[in-house]
């Protein structure tokens, strides 16, 4: 455990070496700039809620991420699968506008699952019964599903009143998740509390989830032991999916209030390390989600400041992530010594 | 159709088809060596960018082609250390190598957007391109196009006829064996990963110094995993490499003309052609080929005490 915080310390530090370099390439302040991402990221009450906001997608991108690298399937596409969740949970939210919370955030909820369950489902079928490969057809599904949302959002979903953007119209009240109290926070911090636990009680009691971690072990001993792998592939890529659905459907419901583009910014792919630095623990994924969207927080601060492109977070992600793998070679190292002993 | 409308658009295939090709054999040459590299789209990006930086203030396209290489396969030897060095996951680490990639050139890009640079125009061959039919299609390009042909049959020879191929092929199918039969597996796989990421950034450099001469962020949109599926639907043969890039490139310059025609249906959905044809073929093609001729020991480290 100690080595592990060792190791994520160590990648931070190199990493931000790193963009420290980088930002003096472009004749930026790197050590004031620095300054300004920690002090932007979670430098004041305002400045944490707002990670915590961000948090929430990301923690639901990843939490399905994670279960499904636990069985060794790579689902790369918690990009496509959050875009399908918000195009199912706006669906609901613009035919049942009249309705009562009650009956449409429920409904948006299942869309979302559903929508988001199948563009996992789709890819976890054409492993099994084609052989092909996951990562690929994730990865494809990830385009075709913001293609998709594109094409609503500038076609048959566009609203009429919004002077050619390319949006839907403003969810009605009924279709809003909701604010906790006088906070910023809206409840889908609930939803992401809930899942966490679901997910950890899942893994650590009962038989399914062991099953699961057994066969992401060693695939070729579940298959001999009569694990339903073929099964767990299909379960696991489901509830992944719907996941990163949800987070869709939170985005789109709690933050924007509607659907549009900008609801696609990459949270697929920040879930995918985040996942990664939490060596896919479910409590662990929640300090690492809050982590990164701190990273996202305080490069927005940098941008107004300094003008630094919003492409230096994938600098940072993708550094802190190879050193973090590099990094795991210690840990395993580290076990070969006291077997010999 | 008339010939007058299809050769051009043939043409038009193979040019936006060898951006693909060259990315998808430099994987085929890292696969080879049992090392699964999926920072194809990142290292593509990376080559791209450093073409067109060193183009715009050289002047030289050549020299801009040759670094945008070294810069592919710069970043290609920091996958190589994060798995030959260090055990690392191939899988994540490839995936961190396109996040890096693509966000170390939409950062370093971002005050040459909207800029050009000199690049690669058509020079067509001089006696070759007076043939009927092929002489359009295939030799009135860019000299980048000329020197893509000859890169698979050099492949096709290295790994069918020298020592160097067939030895990497060993460290490929079976490392334990070919450490036991004295091959220097790690010093194999660094040459199958730096050598395959020179290739991949040449596929980039194609694409901002002769397929657009101009730089945007986002420039290679998807064409190295495009890449990265072609392998599977190679079966990491150079020569069905060629089939399937040029197939992508007619698909990609087929969408292109379809909506320069002013088509009633949406950009956002021609958009979508070339990355659902390319679930279809990878569908397609692991059907059929069942994965067999995989290199048995793709994407599996070498433990450190071998």
């Amino acid at each position: 455990m100690w080595s592990s915080c060792l190791i994520l310390f160590g990648a931070l530090v190199l990493s931000l070496a790193v963009s420290a370099i980088m930002l003096a390439l472009q004749d930026k302040p790197p050590l004031a700039a620095i300054a300004i991402l920690f002090k932007g990221a979670f430098g004041s009450l305002n400045a944490i809620q707002d990670c915590l906001i961000k948090a929430v997608p990301i923690y639901l991108c990843s939490l399905g991420v994670a279960i499904a690298f636990r069985l060794q399937i790579w689902n790369i596409g918690a990009e496509g699968q959050y875009a399908l969740g918000a195009i199912g949970a706006t669906w609901v939210a613009l035919r049942l506008p009249d309705l009562p919370w009650f009956v449409v955030i429920p409904g948006m909820l299942a869309m979302a699952f559903i929508a988001g369950g199948l563009w996992g489902l789709i890819p976890a079928v054409l492993k099994i019964h084609m052989r092909a490969n996951e990562i690929i057809v994730t990865l494809m599904f990830n385009y075709l599903a913001i293609l998709f949302l594109d094409y609503l959002v500038y076609g048959p979903w566009k609203d009429p009143v919004s002077f050619g953007f390319p949006m839907t119209r403003e969810f009605s009240a009924s279709a809003i998740v909701g604010k906790i109290g006088n906070t910023g926070l809206n409840w889908g911090i609930i939803l992401c509390i809930f899942s966490g636990m679901a997910i950890w009680i899942f893994f650590r009691y009962t038989r399914l989830g062991y099953e699961l971690k057994a066969s992401g072990e060693n695939i070729r001993a579940a298959r001999y032991a009569g694990l339903p792998y073929d099964r767990l592939v299909i379960l696991v890529m489901v509830l992944s999916g719907a996941l990163a659905g949800w987070a869709g459907f939170l985005e789109a419901s709690a933050t924007i209030n509607r659907l549009q583009p900008s609801i696609i910014v990459g949270y697929g792919y920040t879930a995918i390390v985040v996942a990664w630095l939490a060596r896919l623990n479910p409590f662990y994924i929640g300090i690492a989600s809050f982590l990164l969207a701190g990273l996202r927080v305080g490069l927005e601060n940098l941008q107004l400041d300094l003008q630094v492109p919003a492409a230096f977070g994938g600098i940072m992600e993708g550094l802190i992530l190879l050193t973090v793998l590099a990094g795991g070679f210690f840990i395993d190292y580290r076990i070969e010594l006291r077997k010999k002993s | 159709m008339s010939p007058e409308l299809i050769l051009p658009l043939l043409a038009a295939a193979v040019q936006s088809g060898t951006p693909i090709l060259y990315a998808t054999l430099g994987e085929i040459f890292t696969e080879k060596s049992g090392i699964l590299n999926l920072g194809v789209e990142g290292i593509m990006m990376i080559g791209a960018l450093a073409a067109f930086v060193t183009t715009k203030f050289s002047g030289s396209p050549v020299l801009g082609f040759l670094l945008g290489g070294c810069a592919g396969a710069l970043l290609a030897g920091m996958h190589g250390m994060v798995c030959l060095g260090f055990q690392g996951n191939q899988v994540v680490s490839g995936l961190a190598l396109t996040i890096l990639g693509v966000g170390l050139a939409d950062y370093l890009g971002t005050p040459f957007i909207g800029q050009t640079a000199p690049g690669f125009t058509m020079m067509p061959m001089p006696i070759l391109s007076k043939i009927p039919l092929l002489g359009p299609v295939f030799f009135r390009h860019d000299p980048l196009i000329y020197t893509s042909y000859l890169i698979p049959p050099l492949m096709w020879v290295f790994f069918r006829y020298t020592r160097w191929g067939l030895g990497m092929r060993a460290v490929g199918e079976n490392p334990r064996a070919a450490s036991a039969g004295g091959l220097r597996v790690i010093g194999y796989r660094w040459a199958g990963i730096l050598i395959g990421g020179y290739l991949v950034g040449f596929g980039g450099a194609y694409l901002s110094l002769a397929y657009t001469h101009l730089w945007t962020n986002g420039l290679s949109a998807g064409r190295g995993w495009i890449a990265v599926a072609l392998v599977i639907f190679s079966f990491w043969h150079p020569g069905r490499a060629v089939v399937g890039a040029y197939l992508f490139g007619g698909v990609m310059a087929f969408q292109l003309r379809l909506q320069a025609t002013g088509t009633y249906i949406p950009s956002s959905l021609l958009l979508m052609l070339p990355y659902a044809l390319t679930v279809i073929v990878l569908v397609f093609s692991s059907w059929k080929g069942q994965g067999i001729e995989a290199p048995a020991a793709l994407g599996v480290n070498i433990e450190p005490s071998e």
